[in-house]
């Protein structure tokens, strides 16, 4: 889950990370306002949850509350890739003498945080990454004793940062190391950290990334959840305990198990169709589970065919057919349906589904060609 | 011979009292596994499976009391990693641990803490492991799969289930299959797994099922062209799934460029393995 620039920076300033005096405003009235407080000069930033704000005329200079007023009203009304936007953040302009980069991430490979700094900072680390490797310092944390104040300090002189900064500067990098800790954050990142004409280090931009999984620890945090960013089926999906992913193809799949719903798909792929969508529907299956899952695949008015792949575990065959059944009284369609059921009580699945109007396949392969045939209109019985 | 567990397992079932710890001791037991305990904080001094297993409140207790040696964790997400830590403090050299959903941070704790223990973890978010006709510890069915000479090692819980189910189709055994899982962080990867599998008697071929996400199939590939005789095929799950979209595991996710199937299926070619373009193939590729 993404926390929004405003929202990033606020949590940071807890921590003692110095950010730029601001607030964020829903309309251009309060803008308005906001900039008459911060006085001078003020900047108007979209508070949406994808890159590229600036480019897309997302961050803007006011001069004057007016000024502000007028481009709050711009960009309230704009949509940057898709997403509207809501909210505005006006903070207090700082003069910017440098930029730096200064982020934590978990390195999976490395199996601990990593804390990465660039004198290249206010474009995207991946960029720097991949033009200007050498630019990147890296130290990785023992997760289990934390940044140590050396590691702060090689950062520091690893990005060349004059001295008289160093103890500042080892503040902050702490700082972000507790909000990333404390959050359970994916990546926590400022960027650019910059150094004013008057000599401080300011963070102007903050982004946070946090574990979906350790969300049952922050209630306060998950609050923030900005369901803009996602997809209406998804965000349905998650309400009955499945993972549901929209693609772009006509053939939708139910499957159990994460590893073989990719292989679903792949296997459709292989054979000349497209999948609809990734989905998982979990161990038990329940009918609920099943007709939830059923309706969501059909919500998109590009699938075809809909192609069940059931493995029966330690979910029986017999289990699911019978949630099937129900979820097809209940969701009446005229959509074709081809079904594979294998594994533990298989057999007696199938029975169940024998009076179902489906198309019947032994094999995974058999299945997916069934499918893709159906959904071309040349399959034949 | 196998690797990690056999018939000398002496197995602890941590959470043994919840619904999938019973369910699935149940299932263990009954496919000829040794649990010797469960632990279940507060509920120390109860008996389960009609009186067959004693319930004690802590794994040292389990462990003083029984003997157990390998410990197996079906307790919730938000206390995993504190079982994971206490089975390492009461001297368990081997913990599976079944639990999905664990945050990464405590996961990056517990394998860093576990590494310096010497503890070998396999998980979480794992179905566990098999070993044909002597030890089944997690959920991998049990009648799925028969005893012989294919090593599995996999991510994945169903796919892993249709690879042995397809190996059994054509008659084939196998010697041990291991689930490592499909967290981003997680304990006995691919490398650990070949390693052991070269160097078991009994395992003579070799199963590896990956998917997108992280570099753990590049580091099998590299360990596969430097150190292994014994044939591998492969699969790669996720060569359609979009970029930047987590597929069901936690793990699965393809983040800035890294991590795709393509490159996967690339590397493990270059170093010999076969790779399947789906599951049913890979019978087929083994002798």
């Amino acid at each position: 889950m993404k926390l929004h620039e405003y929202q990033s920076k606020r949590f940071f300033a807890k921590y003692g990370i110095p950010i730029p005096k601001g607030r964020v405003a829903a309309n251009a009235e309060e803008a308005k306002h906001i900039a008459q407080e911060l006085g001078d000069r003020v900047v108007i930033k979209a508070q949406v949850l994808v890159g590229g704000r600036g480019k897309a005329g997302g961050i803007r200079l006011a001069k004057s509350p007016e000024e502000a007023e007028e481009l709050a009203a711009q960009i309230l009304s704009m949509k940057i890739k898709e997403l509207p936007v809501r909210k505005v953040l006006i903070d207090e302009a700082a003069s910017i003498d440098k930029e730096i980069y200064l982020g934590i991430t978990n390195d999976r490979s490395a199996r601990k945080p990593v804390m990465m700094a660039s004198s290249a900072g206010g474009v995207e680390i991946e960029d720097v990454a991949r033009d200007a490797p050498e630019k990147i310092v890296k130290v990785y944390i023992d997760p289990l004793l934390g940044l140590r104040d050396y590691q702060a300090r090689d950062i520091a002189a690893g990005i060349d940062l004059p001295r008289d900064h160093w103890r500042i500067f080892g503040q902050i990098a702490n700082g972000l190391w507790q909000a990333y800790r404390e959050s359970d954050a994916t990546l926590a990142e400022i960027n650019p950290l910059v150094i004013t004409s008057e000599d401080q280090l300011l963070a102007v931009d903050g982004k946070m990334v946090l574990d979906d999984n350790a969300l049952f620890r922050h209630p306060d945090l998950a609050e923030m959840r900005d369901l803009d960013v996602e997809d209406p089926s998804e965000i349905e999906a998650r309400k009955y305990g499945l993972v549901f992913i929209k693609l772009d193809g006509d053939i939708g799949c139910m499957v159990n198990g994460a590893g073989l719903a990719m292989t679903t798909m792949d296997i459709i792929k292989l054979f000349g169709g497209s999948p609809a969508n990734f989905l998982d529907i979990g161990g038990g299956a329940s009918a609920e589970k099943v007709t939830a899952a059923l309706r969501i695949i059909l919500t998109d008015p590009n699938v075809k065919t809909v192609l069940f792949n059931i493995f029966g575990g330690i979910t029986r065959g017999d289990e699911v057919a019978r949630g099937i059944l129900a979820a097809m009284n209940e969701v009446q369609t005229r959509i074709p349906m081809v079904i594979r059921l294998v594994g533990t009580n298989a057999e007696e699945g199938r029975q169940i589904l024998s009076d179902a109007d489906m198309i019947t396949a032994e094999t995974l392969a058999d299945a997916a060609k069934k499918a893709v045939a159906v959904t071309k209109g040349d399959y034949v019985q | 011979m196998s690797i990690l567990v056999d018939k000398n397992t002496r197995l602890l079932v941590q959470g043994i009292t919840g619904n999938e710890g019973d369910f699935h001791t149940r299932q263990m037991v009954a496919y000829g596994t040794k649990v010797v305990a469960g632990v279940t904080p507060g509920k120390g001094g109860e008996w389960v499976l009609n009186g067959k297993i004693p319930v004690f409140d802590s794994i040292r207790q389990a462990v003083n009391a029984r003997g157990a040696n390998v410990s197996v964790i079906f307790v919730p997400a938000r206390f995993a990693a504190d079982a994971m830590f206490e089975s390492a403090d009461a001297g368990i050299p081997l913990i599976v641990c079944i639990t999905e959903g664990i945050p990464v941070q405590d996961m990056m704790r517990v394998r860093n803490y576990l590494d310096q223990k010497g503890v070998r973890l396999v998980g979480p978010n794992c179905p566990g492991l098999l070993t044909p006709g002597e030890a089944k510890v997690g959920i991998i069915p049990g009648d799925i799969a028969i005893p012989g000479n294919v090593g599995v090692v996999s991510r994945s819980g169903t796919l892993t289930y249709e690879i042995l189910y397809a190996l059994k189709q054509e008659n084939m055994g196998v010697s041990t299959c291991v689930g490592i899982g499909g967290d981003p962080v997680n304990g006995t990867n691919f490398v650990d797994c070949l390693e052991m599998f070269e160097e078991d008697p009994n395992t003579e071929q070799v199963v590896l099922i990956g998917e997108i996400g992280g570099s753990e199939e590049e580091k099998a590939a590299e360990f596969i062209a430097d150190r292994m005789t014994k044939p591998i095929a492969g699969f790669i799950a996720g060569q359609t799934a979009p970029p930047g979209k987590r597929m069901g595991h936690a793990g699965a996710i393809i983040e800035g460029g890294s991590g795709l199937a393509a490159d996967k299926i690339r590397a493990l070619e270059m170093a010999g393995v076969q790779v399947a373009q789906h599951p049913e193939e890979i019978p087929g590729m083994l002798k």
